[in-house]
């Protein structure tokens, strides 16, 4: 850890990590499409203020462009996009995950567990600052893995998928002082692609099914 | 001229062109000619490679090597057969009523946006632009699967694009978890991601970091591979889709991701030295050719039946690099080759068949031999050919691959056998009485094109009996620098 870089800032990076961890964990839990949207909203924002964190302590000017990109497509773009699918096609409630949700806490909390475990000895290695959350970081990847894979909305499905994302980055940020400009170009290009695509699939699916349960994509099954 | 531009640039702008002019009757003639002026440029960058070996072009931004110049000749070579068999597929199917020219727009132009993201995951340096490749390549390609808007195509895509995006996710993290041990050796301007600078500190990155890196790596790419148990897209994508890309996603993608994968075993072999990376590829190649074999038997589509055979071969391949060591390496390079050609032969055959019975329900389709001999022969030949028959270029790497594990891991090889047993006795049990039989189908309205379909099954008939004195000093650099 350099000398020269304040406690205090450390402290904050790891309390927003702890954010994160946290909105991950609302995220899990939450059954309401449009308060799963808003959760996702401020995963990003708390993204974004720790990119900028860590990018001002460590004086790495293209930490700043990250979290400006990461703002302008996790924090406005997606969410717009997110509840004009949630407005158009009228999705309220996810009505029941595959598991119930004290299960899926349970697997969480231990998916936590095994994340920290994980990442607690490789964390030793990294020369950053905001090092000690990578294990935050690895669970919050976990934690959306299971979102996305216990819900049965197409948008809950898609709102795990964005927030697996987030996850990714704020362990590049936390690990590596972020990934090279170009791969972080590429990535978000991806993302923006993919969510576009997935909204118009959501609509498709809509005019094909009736519904946005994907209990309706059951037709294909190994035989 | 630097020929890796055009490689690059002719399917990037032929992208652009087909997207942005909209559906013509050339469009067709379009998407050829892109693929055959990329397919000639590759042939450039190889002629370039065997005279001045590897090099590194653009700033290190891109490496061109023996592993992956005949990865970039084979892909652009089946992108531009392929196109050339989607010229009468399409014709036949927008007389059906299942593509529109929207449809046809949205096709084309994501077919060449997809050989684009392809060739650049083959070329680049960068292990995090390979990952952006592709993503970019399952992002194409889902829009392809859906294509037809029906509601198994679009219940196949949305699957594929939510185990893929997901399973691929992984692989980032394992990217994030190299960088971070790379940066302190190389430093963050040194360019930790490039693959050429990781080779070469290989042996001092840290063995813990790099476990987990590669166990992230392994499950993320790997299921792009379609490796037994994260495979459930891959049948649903090729059965749903239109036939072109099944045959692009079979003969090609499959080997793209499955070239990621060897990327990262030789980093993790030496910085390892524990032939862990060839442990788990074996165990999970082996796993598939076993799974896949018996879930093979129990299809009833023409097209996922071959899709179970797709997950089979890249096992089989999976296994052979895993087992490491020059000859198995080289078997599984040769596997990779054949298998692309024989595979996409059988799919454009298969296309043509489905199209004549107006299913790919395989208890309907009977009688092609009357109806249209020459699919009937593509489908019969191609089939002996996967299959493994003598003297098909399948037989000869799963012969080399086979006595290898005799030798070096004598307990897999009972496994091996009875797999390939199973799947000969079921695939050629029900592609018989597809041809042969009594029939009532009436031949297709346009006349298919078949050229591709034996150009193929000449190449995987010759890759049996002689392979080229370049191609096998390709083989040979290759496994050297895989098999270590």
């Amino acid at each position: 850890m350099p000398a020269d870089v304040s406690p205090l800032f450390l402290q904050f990076v790891n309390l927003l990590g702890a954010v994160l961890l946290l909105l991950a964990f609302a995220m899990l839990s939450q059954r309401r499409i449009l308060s799963l949207v808003h959760l996702f909203t401020m995963q990003g924002a708390v993204l974004v203020l720790a990119t900028i964190v860590v990018g001002y302590v460590t004086a790495q000017p293209h930490l700043f462009v990250s979290a400006l990109l990461t703002f302008a497509l996790k924090v406005v773009l997606i969410p717009l996009l997110l509840h004009r699918v949630v407005a158009r096609l009228d999705v309220r409630w996810d009505v029941e995950p595959l598991l119930n949700i004290p299960t899926t806490m349970l697997v969480g909390i231990a998916l936590v567990i095994f994340a920290f475990y994980l990442g607690a000895p490789i964390a030793q290695l990294s020369s950053s600052v905001a090092r000690g959350t990578l294990g935050i970081a690895l669970a919050s990847v976990l934690l959306s893995f299971l979102m996305t894979i216990t819900r049965t909305k197409a948008v809950a499905q898609v709102i795990g998928f964005l927030a697996l994302e987030n996850g990714l980055f704020f362990a590049a940020t936390s690990a590596t002082y972020g990934m090279p400009m170009v791969v972080e170009l590429g990535i978000a290009l991806d993302v923006l692609v993919g969510s576009l695509i997935l909204g118009v699939f959501m609509f498709q699916i809509r005019e094909q099914f009736d519904s946005l349960d994907i209990h309706h994509l059951e037709k294909l099954k190994e035989e | 001229m630097e020929p890796l531009a055009f490689v690059l640039g002719v399917p990037l702008a032929g992208a652009l062109l087909l997207a942005l002019w909209g559906h013509h009757e050339v469009a067709r003639e379009i998407n050829v000619a892109c693929s055959l002026a990329a397919f000639l440029a590759a042939c450039a960058l190889t002629a370039q490679v065997i005279d001045g070996g590897p090099r590194l072009v653009w700033n290190q931004a891109f490496y061109i090597d023996a592993l992956n110049v005949f990865l970039v000749t084979l892909t652009s070579f089946v992108g531009l057969t392929t196109s050339i068999f989607s010229r009468p597929y399409m014709k036949i199917e927008r007389d059906h009523g299942k593509m529109t020219p929207p449809r046809l727009r949205l096709y084309h132009s994501m077919y060449q946006l997809f050989g684009f993201t392809m060739l650049l995951a083959l070329t680049t340096n960068n292990l995090g632009i390979l990952w952006v490749a592709m993503e970019a390549a399952t992002l194409t390609t889902v829009v392809l699967v859906s294509v037809y808007r029906t509601a198994a195509s679009l219940e196949a895509a949305w699957k594929y694009f939510i185990l893929c995006g997901v399973g691929i996710a992984q692989a980032l993290f394992g990217t994030v978890l190299l960088y971070m041990a790379a940066e302190k050796l190389i430093g963050a301007e040194g360019g930790a991601l490039l693959w050429t600078q990781l080779d070469a500190v290989k042996g001092q990155l840290d063995p813990r970091a790099i476990t987990i890196a590669l166990a992230f790596l392994f499950i993320g790419y790997g299921t792009k591979v379609g490796l037994v148990p994260v495979h459930n897209w891959l049948p649903d994508a090729h059965a749903e889709g239109p036939t072109p890309v099944s045959a692009v996603l079979s003969g090609l993608l499959l080997n793209v991701a499955l070239y990621a994968v060897l990327r990262c075993k030789v980093l993790a072999d030496g910085a390892l030295g524990n032939g862990l990376a060839g442990a788990m590829m074996m165990g999970f190649g082996l796993l598939s050719v076993v799974a896949a074999a018996f879930l093979l038997s129990r299809q009833r589509d023409v097209k996922r039946m071959f899709a179970y055979s797709s997950i089979e071969h890249m096992g089989l391949m999976t296994f052979a690099f895993g087992l490491g060591g020059p000859i198995a390496t080289y078997a599984g390079l040769l596997h990779m080759t054949v298998h692309s050609l024989v595979k996409s032969a059988i799919f454009f055959a298969v296309g043509h068949a489905a199209q004549t019975a107006g299913t790919q329900l395989m208890s309907e389709i009977r009688g092609l031999i009357k109806v249209s001999p020459t699919v009937a022969w593509g489908l019969v030949l191609g089939t002996l050919a996967i299959l493994g028959m003598p003297p098909f270029g399948v037989f000869a790497s799963e012969f080399l691959i086979i006595t290898t594990a005799m030798r070096e891991q004598p307990w897999a090889t009972p496994f091996l056998l009875a797999a390939l047993g199973v799947a000969f006795a079921s695939v050629f049990s029900r592609v018989q009485p597809m041809v042969f039989g009594e029939t009532q189908l009436a031949p297709l309205a346009h006349p298919p094109a078949l050229l591709p379909v034996f150009v193929h099954l000449g190449l995987g008939l010759m890759l049996g009996l002689y392979v080229p004195p370049a191609l096998d000093a390709w083989f040979r650099e290759a496994a050297r620098m895989v098999g270590g």
